[in-house]
């Protein structure tokens, strides 16, 4: 069984967003990045299904150099091939889709896995656009995977509930949290994960399709009021959320 | 101009994030003088089709097919694509909901356009269209503009509004013209978790934290959620404990959520968790601890211990809403 795993390098969930000298992107001056946390779960998954169907598992990034750091921590949980698709420009979810779905097209992997969605843009379009482009079936936040003979069993997340679906291989599958759990990288890994080749090409180039025209912070809400101490504060409470706030 | 709303039913019925997907399309539409056409897809939907005119569409198309009543996103997509071509769609809407962020993807492939997911603002901007999206969970928010002839928007739910009026809308059914080859991934079952609406879509949400002490006493939440009828939330160190489900995660690894009213029950409010919530209308904090962070952004607090003001809330709230 072919596998790649796609994976981004994101800002940290400590990150504070501070806007940047260009009013769209983030200042990233003491930022820490790291894996994307939903992507972690696409690589456990991948590794999983490499231990009971056999195969090669090869980790891809579309990004600057930096993102070889992310790709060395899942060498180091276990993949056997890092690509990195070099690109220091501006992209948006269209453009890396489509740097990814070129390399995919020529891999032809029977199973391709992401991260529901990377925790930066909060876009989570990047692989059911690769899916759509590659013409592939696709299952979103997925919890539960089931490969074989030849096809997937999922269970995938909703609004309050769960849907099985079932599809054809080869597909593309969106991990949610609670697919599995991911395992820490061995010392051995990571020794071993400092020694292994990343391959790099040029990402194939795209266009812009929606372009950020400006970044700001939310506008902070402003400290309320404390409504009283212990259960004696809870009669005024009620009045004010009937009858201020309205919300009952 | 031309704007085509998908509206998403299940089991027969619209959800409100769909009525939310229509109305801004026909608000728009209004604001543009752009046609607003609205569409709904599925087994046996003709007869509900007629209820978006309630939501400002003037005019409705029903993709009627019994091989559409179980879920397909390769052949849904293809069916909104094809719509949105054949009517000459500029812009393509629908709800940001899970099946709403797994058809947008490839509608705007097959289309050719460009999808900025996830809007909570929408407007026309000269002969453009200017959208606002949270990015970092809430952290931040930006602006874009999707430079492509035809466009495509997914919408957060629970931040448009959708009042219902009196309007009436003519229905006119398409043909689905699928083939057995379009329906690439099928649904085949469904489960539903608690019956309780979920987090990003309820209205209000009760969320528990590592003040709740264990999961043995989230039946608190759950009696508070059960009598204003809504969805219960968790923070990321009570769902790592394992206490809930990941489903109810709020936060930055789990779901952000714009309810009216969103109460924090147990919550220190971390930088993660506050990206999640923040944007709810009202927040109510419950915490012993008087300088937690949740106070920042609570609009009306009680500084005091969960296991004595959540019991004596869900009583006062039973009485006020005559649920004794």
């Amino acid at each position: 069984m072919n596998i790649a795993v796609c994976v981004n390098h994101v800002p940290d969930t400590e990150t504070k967003v501070k806007v940047g000298a260009d009013g769209k992107t983030i200042d990233s001056a003491g930022v820490n990045y790291m894996l994307n946390p939903y992507d972690e779960f696409a690589v456990e998954e991948a590794l999983k299904l490499k231990e009971k169907l056999g195969g090669d598992v090869t980790v891809m990034s579309l990004g600057p150099d930096s993102h070889k750091e992310t790709l060395r921590k899942a060498l180091a949980m276990g993949v056997g091939k890092a690509l990195l698709l070099k690109d220091e420009g501006v992209r948006d979810s269209y453009g890396i889709a489509k740097g990814l779905a070129e390399e995919l097209k020529s891999m032809k992997p029977d199973v391709v896995l992401f991260g529901k969605q990377s925790i930066d843009y909060d876009d989570a379009q990047v692989g059911t656009l690769v899916a759509e482009m590659l013409g592939l079936p696709s299952v979103a936040v997925v919890v539960k995977l089931d490969v074989h003979d030849g096809k997937a069993v999922c269970e995938r997340e909703i609004e309050g509930g769960h849907e099985t679906v079932e599809t054809t291989l080869p597909a593309v599958f969106l991990a949610q949290k609670g697919l599995n759990e991911p395992r820490y990288p061995s010392l051995k890994g990571i020794m071993a994960a400092k020694s292994k080749p990343i391959e790099e090409k040029s990402a194939s180039p795209a266009e812009i399709r929606v372009e950020t025209t400006a970044l700001s912070k939310p506008a902070a809400k402003g400290a309320g009021k404390i409504v009283g101490t212990d259960k004696e504060a809870v009669p005024e409470l009620v009045r004010l959320l009937r009858e201020e706030a309205k919300v009952i | 101009m031309k704007l085509l709303a998908f509206a998403e039913q299940r089991d027969g019925a619209f959800k409100k994030s769909s009525f939310e997907a229509v109305q801004a399309a026909s608000r728009l539409a209004g604001s543009m003088g752009a046609e607003c056409v609205a569409l709904v897809i599925g087994s046996g939907v003709a007869g509900i089709a007629a209820e978006l005119g309630q939501y400002g569409a003037t005019r409705v198309l029903a993709v009627d097919d019994p091989k559409l009543e179980r879920h397909s996103n390769t052949a849904y997509a293809k069916v909104i694509a094809d719509v949105a071509g054949k009517e000459g769609a500029d812009v393509v809407l629908m709800a940001a909901s899970q099946m709403g962020k797994d058809l947008a993807p490839r509608v705007a492939v097959k289309l050719d356009a460009g999808l900025a997911a996830d809007c909570v603002a929408l407007e026309a901007d000269g002969a453009d269209l200017k959208a606002k999206r949270p990015v970092y969970a809430g952290k931040g928010l930006i602006e874009v503009v999707v430079k492509t002839a035809t466009k495509v928007f997914t919408l957060r739910p629970n931040v448009f509004t959708a009042v219902k009026g009196e309007g009436t809308a003519t229905v006119e059914t398409v043909p689905a013209g699928l083939s057995d080859s379009d329906f690439g991934s099928v649904v085949t079952g469904t489960k539903v978790a608690t019956g309780r609406p979920d987090v990003t879509e309820a209205d209000i949400v009760i969320s528990g934290g590592r003040g709740m002490k264990g999961p043995e006493h989230f039946n608190l939440i759950e009696g508070l959620a059960d009598v204003l009828g809504a969805g219960v939330g968790a923070s990321r160190a009570v769902v790592d404990a394992g206490w809930r489900p990941h489903d109810e995660q709020v936060g930055q690894t789990g779901k952000t959520v714009s309810p009216t009213m969103y109460v924090a029950c147990g919550i220190s409010g971390a930088v993660q968790h506050l990206a999640g919530m923040s944007s709810s209308k009202y927040i109510v904090a419950i915490n012993k601890d008087k300088d937690a962070p949740i106070f920042q952004v609570a609009d009306y607090g009680i500084v005091g211990d969960v296991f004595e003001v959540l019991p004596e809330l869900t009583d006062h709230l039973k009485k006020a809403l005559g649920k004794e």
